[in-house]
C-alpha cells in the first residue's frame, strides 16, 4: 500500500510524551512510545484534534508559509468564510476581502458565494437522483477520511458534488487566466484554512484527482497581520459586501439551511458523527434526505487552526446571515443549467481505505481475535493510557499484531515483580529459620 | 484442541444479552458485531448485510420480548447470528414475514420502528435463515450470511 499523506506532522524534539494527543485522538491513531507520539497513518482522519491540545505545541500542521508561493506569478487569497467571523462586529467580509490584498496576494475570492451555488447544486442532485438515502455532504474532509476508513458501506451516501472552495478556486483561475493572460500555473490559489483537514484535500484529495488550489494558510497564522490592517481602518475597497445564505456553511446547519429540502439533518463533533452513520449502517436513517456533517463540533469556526471562540463567531454568522443572507448572490436558473453541464459533479470515485484487519487471512484473524480476547481479559480494563495505548482494548490489539509488549501493561509487571518477591521472601525465610535453627544453642 | 491448519480456534464466538423494553441499550450487539467484522477484514457489503440483520433482531426483541440472548460466531465462511428469545411468540408466523405487516403501538411507529419491515428485511439480508416460536414462551431466530 502506498504511504499515507497527512497533514499533521509530529515534531519529536518537542515532543515530552504527554499523551494528550493520544487520549483525545478520536480514532486511536496516537500511541506513546519512548516518550514519543508515533502517529498510526491509517487511521488518522487529519481532524487536528491532537494540534489543538498538544501541551508542546509538537503537532504541527504542515500549512504553507508566504515563501513557497513565489513560484507564481500572480497570488489569490480564498479565504474559508469561517475567516469572516474572526474579526469584531463591524468588521464586514468585503473589508477583510480587501485586507487580504494588502497583506501580500494580488486579490481575493469569496468562497461564500461558491457555497450558495453548491447549495442549489445540491437540492438539485436531490430533486433528480434517487442513489441511497440519505445522502452525506462530502465538505469536510477529515468526515470523508473518516468514511474511507471505518464506513467504507458509506461511500455510495457521499454526495458527488465538488465542494465550494474547489468550485471557487477553478473558477477564479478561469477569470484570471482570461483577464490577465497568463497560465494556470502561474496563478496560485492559496486557501485560508481553518483546520488541517482541509489541508489535507488539498494536498492528498481523496479521488485521484488534481486540486485547483495551490497551498493553504492557517487562519492562525494571518490573524494578527489582517487584524492589524483592520483596526488601522484600512479594510475599506473596492470589493461589493458579500451576500447570499452561503455565508452561513462554516456553522452547523448552515448548508441544510440553505437548502429547501425537508429531512435534513446537521451533526457536529466525531461522538455524534459517528452515532449517526453507524444508525445509516442499521438501515435506520432511510427516510432523512441529506446530512450536513463536521468533524468539529462547531463546524469550521471551531476548526483547529482558528483564533476567536467558536459560539462567538457562530454568533457573528448568524448576525451575518440576518443581514445579508436574505439577498441571493446566485442566479438560480444560472446555476441549474451549470449544474446540468455536470460543472458541479465530483470526478472520480472515492476509494475505500480500511485500517488494516488483524490478518489478511481470515482463519488467522479469528486466532489473533482469541488471542486479543485472552490478553485483554488480562488487563486491569482501566484504560490508562500508561502504556502508550489509549484504552486497554488497543493495547491488546498492540501486543497481538506485535507493535506493543504484554510487559509495557505497568499492572502485569507489577503482578510479576509481587510473584518475585513473594518467592523471594519465602526462600528468604525459609533460609533465615535454618541457619537461626542452627544457630540456637544446644541444650 | 488444535485443528488440522495447526490452530487454536475454528471460530469466534459472543454473546450479548439484549434486555426487552430498553431502548437506551438497543442497537450495542450490532454495533459490536460490526467492530469485530471489521478487525476480521470481512468485506464490507457483508458487514453492512449482518449489521442489518443484527439490527432488526436486536429491535424486534427490545420492542416486543422480556430478554433474550444473542449469540453471534464467526468461521472462516459463515457468520452466524442466534436470537433466543422469552416473549410472547409469533402466532402467525407466514403473516408476520410479509412486508409490511406490524403490530407495533403508535408509540413505536413514532419513533420510526414498526413499519413491518424487520422480519422481511433479516430474510432479504441473509443467506439462511430460520423462525421457530412458540406463543406464549419465545421465538428463535436462525441467520447465516456466507463469506465468500
Amino acid at each position: 500500500m502506498e504511504k499515507d499523506i497527512h497533514s499533521i506532522k509530529i515534531i519529536d524534539e518537542l515532543c515530552d510524551g504527554h499523551m494528550t494527543c493520544m487520549r483525545v485522538c478520536p480514532t486511536q491513531a496516537i500511541r506513546v512510545r519512548q516518550k514519543k507520539a508515533v502517529l498510526l497513518e491509517d487511521r488518522c482522519i487529519d481532524c487536528g484534534e491532537c494540534v489543538r491540545v498538544c501541551p508542546n505545541s509538537a503537532i504541527v500542521p504542515l500549512t504553507s508559509s508566504f515563501k513557497d508561493f513565489s513560484k507564481f506569478k500572480y497570488t489569490v487569497a480564498l479565504p474559508s468564510p469561517s475567516l469572516y467571523a474572526q474579526f469584531g462586529k463591524n468588521t464586514t467580509p468585503a473589508m477583510i476581502l480587501n485586507a487580504l490584498t494588502k497583506i501580500g496576494f494580488d486579490y481575493s475570492y469569496d468562497v461564500a458565494c461558491a457555497s450558495e451555488a453548491v447549495s442549489i447544486a445540491i437540492q438539485e442532485y436531490l430533486d433528480t437522483n434517487e442513489s441511497p438515502r440519505p445522502l452525506i455532504s462530502a465538505f469536510c474532509p477529515a468526515i470523508v477520511r473518516l468514511i474511507q476508513i471505518r464506513y467504507p458501506n458509506l461511500l455510495e451516501h457521499i454526495i458527488p458534488i465538488e465542494s465550494p472552495m474547489e468550485i471557487a478556486a477553478r473558477e477564479v483561475k478561469n477569470i484570471k487566466t482570461k483577464e490577465l493572460g497568463l497560465k494556470v500555473n502561474e496563478i496560485g490559489v492559496i486557501y485560508i484554512t481553518p483546520c488541517p483537514a482541509k489541508m489535507l484535500s488539498i494536498k492528498n484529495p481523496p479521488r485521484k484527482k488534481h486540486s485547483f488550489i495551490d497551498g493553504a494558510i492557517a487562519i492562525a497564522d494571518i490573524y494578527s497581520t489582517l487584524l492589524q490592517i483592520l483596526s488601522q481602518g484600512n479594510g475599506a475597497g473596492d470589493r461589493e459586501e458579500v451576500r447570499g445564505l452561503g455565508l452561513g456553511w462554516p456553522i452547523v446547519g448552515g448548508q441544510v439551511g440553505s437548502l429547501k429540502a425537508e429531512d435534513c439533518l446537521a451533526v457536529g463533533g466525531l461522538t455524534d458523527v459517528i452515532r449517526i452513520f453507524e444508525d445509516i449502517e442499521n438501515d435506520k436513517l432511510k427516510d432523512i434526505q441529506y446530512i450536513e456533517v463536521h468533524s468539529c463540533p462547531t463546524a469550521c469556526v471551531g476548526g483547529s487552526l482558528t483564533v476567536e471562540n467558536p459560539y462567538i463567531a457562530r454568533g457573528r454568522v448568524l448576525r451575518m446571515l440576518s443581514k445579508y443572507g436574505s439577498v441571493p448572490c446566485q442566479d438560480r436558473e444560472k446555476i441549474r443549467t451549470l449544474y446540468q453541464k455536470n460543472f458541479f459533479s465530483l470526478l472520480g470515485k472515492i476509494l475505500p481505505h480500511p485500517v488494516e484487519p488483524l490478518d489478511k487471512d481470515i482463519a488467522m484473524a479469528i486466532e489473533k481475535m482469541h488471542e486479543k480476547q485472552d490478553t485483554y481479559d488480562k488487563l486491569p480494563k482501566i484504560d490508562c493510557g500508561a502504556c502508550g495505548s489509549p484504552t486497554c482494548m488497543s493495547f491488546a490489539e498492540d501486543v497481538v499484531i506485535g507493535r506493543a509488549s504484554f510487559d509495557d501493561c505497568i499492572f502485569v509487571t507489577m503482578k510479576k515483580f509481587e510473584q518475585i518477591s513473594s518467592t523471594l521472601l519465602e526462600t528468604v525465610l525459609k533460609h533465615s529459620q535454618k541457619i537461626e535453627g542452627n544457630l540456637e544453642p544446644e541444650k | 484442541m488444535i485443528n488440522s491448519q495447526g490452530r487454536m480456534h475454528s471460530s469466534y464466538t459472543q454473546t450479548y444479552k439484549i434486555q426487552g423494553g430498553n431502548i437506551y441499550n438497543a442497537g450495542k450487539a450490532s454495533t459490536e458485531i460490526k467492530k469485530i467484522l471489521k478487525q476480521l477484514g470481512i468485506d464490507s457489503t457483508i458487514i453492512r448485510r449482518v449489521a442489518i440483520a443484527a439490527y432488526e433482531a436486536e429491535m424486534n426483541v427490545v420492542m416486543y420480548a422480556k430478554s433474550a440472548i444473542l449469540t453471534f460466531e464467526v468461521t472462516p465462511t459463515t457468520i452466524k447470528i442466534v436470537v433466543d428469545d422469552e416473549g410472547p411468540g409469533i402466532p402467525n408466523i407466514e403473516l408476520a414475514m410479509r412486508e409490511g405487516y406490524s403490530t407495533a403501538t403508535p408509540e413505536m411507529r413514532e419513533m420510526g420502528f414498526g413499519a413491518g419491515m424487520g422480519l422481511p428485511n433479516i430474510k432479504k439480508n441473509a443467506d439462511n435463515f430460520k423462525i421457530d416460536s412458540i406463543v406464549g414462551k419465545g421465538t428463535k431466530l436462525l441467520i447465516e450470511i456466507y463469506i465468500n
